[in-house]
């Protein structure tokens, strides 16, 4: 591996580290509330959006552990979920693409 | 900017289904012809840095929160096609894994963040950059501009879709199916917290690591390929 990669390695496993800092913001991205906080909103949730919205049950929604406490609740746990989401998330799609990209590479 | 499942109507999601698989499928027709071994490991640490800095998220004043995407700095490395399929890899593990975008909305998703975000700061980089050196302060404060101007398009994008549903999925009597808000809501929202916030964020990324790998490598840039050749 040359300098470079290395480096830039390196300075993954920093962000990483560090990744719990982005759980201390609590709000939720514009366009993408839950359905109680819609109602909150406008007073009534959408037919289309309360058929469609929970589609697809995510193993570990809201990158925590399964069934995990919100950050509220519990600091450490949320944190520990939150870097452990961060370390599969760069694990599997990283390496996915490394995989593909070796396979498929023509030297 | 991760749209959910349900603010999307089937209009919107199946258009850009049609529209994003024959970009995948061309992009990795031509990433086959073109990737070399060494690239491999940049297109890995390409997807995982994005999955990771989109986890950092800022709170901006009103309660809402929002992130970076780090597409500007990888597109500027690896290349637009290569990092379209990297920000694509990434938002389908966050949608899969993650509840973060909808299962429908992956490909609206993946033009936003991965297409759009791409090209714009690619191509903005291009030209600002000139024919200026690649050590070049320049080119800094290109790959900048490219960040801010790639997110601030991403979230044009993003606030217009979300801001047709209206128009395009509403009841007999006119009430939304999907998500409720106007385009005169749903536009200057998406885009001014990204203009004023998010892009801002975007382009300092984009610049400082821009910056470390033009002292370090510039071999590794997209299209600077003559040292490259040497490896």
């Amino acid at each position: 591996m040359d300098k470079l990669t290395r480096n830039l390695a390196i300075g993954l496993v920093v962000l990483m580290i560090f990744v719990p800092i982005g759980l201390i913001a609590s709000g939720t991205a514009y366009g993408e509330w839950e359905s109680n906080e819609l109602k909150d909103k406008i007073g009534y949730v959408p037919q289309g959006f309360e058929e469609l919205a929970d589609l697809w049950h995510a193993p570990m929604k809201d990158y925590n552990i399964p069934n995990g406490p919100s950050f509220e609740d519990s600091e450490p746990v949320a944190s520990a979920g939150y870097i452990l989401s961060a370390v599969i998330g760069m694990i599997v799609g990283g390496g996915f693409l490394y995989f593909i990209g070796k396979k498929v590479a023509k030297d | 900017m991760h749209i959910p499942d349900g603010y999307l109507g089937p209009h919107t999601y199946i258009a850009f289904w049609l529209i994003m698989i024959p970009i995948w499928y061309h992009t990795g027709t031509k990433l086959t012809a073109e990737l070399k071994s060494r690239q491999a490991p940049l297109l890995a640490l390409a997807a995982a840095f994005s999955f990771v800095i989109m986890m950092f998220n800022v709170p901006i004043p009103g309660g809402s929160t929002g992130h970076a995407v780090g597409g500007g700095i990888i597109a500027i490395v690896i290349g637009p096609w290569a990092s379209l399929i990297a920000i694509s890899v990434t938002l389908v593990l966050q949608a899969l894994i993650f509840g973060d975008g909808g299962i429908t909305a992956i490909a609206t998703n993946c033009f936003n963040m991965g297409v759009v975000v791409s090209f714009v700061a690619y191509y903005t980089y291009k030209l600002i950059s000139g024919n200026s050196a690649i050590t070049s302060s320049t080119r800094i404060i290109a790959a900048a501009i490219a960040g801010w101007i790639s997110m601030t398009l991403a979230s044009l994008c993003a606030g217009f879709e979300l801001g047709i549903q209206p128009i395009l999925e509403h009841t007999a009597e006119g009430v939304p199916l999907y998500m409720p808000y106007p385009l005169s809501v749903t536009v200057p929202a998406m885009v001014l917290e990204h203009a004023l916030a998010f892009s801002i964020l975007e382009a300092v990324i984009t610049a400082i690591i821009f910056a470390y790998i033009q002292r370090t490598d510039t071999s590794v840039f997209y299209g600077e390929k003559s040292e490259m050749e040497m490896n």
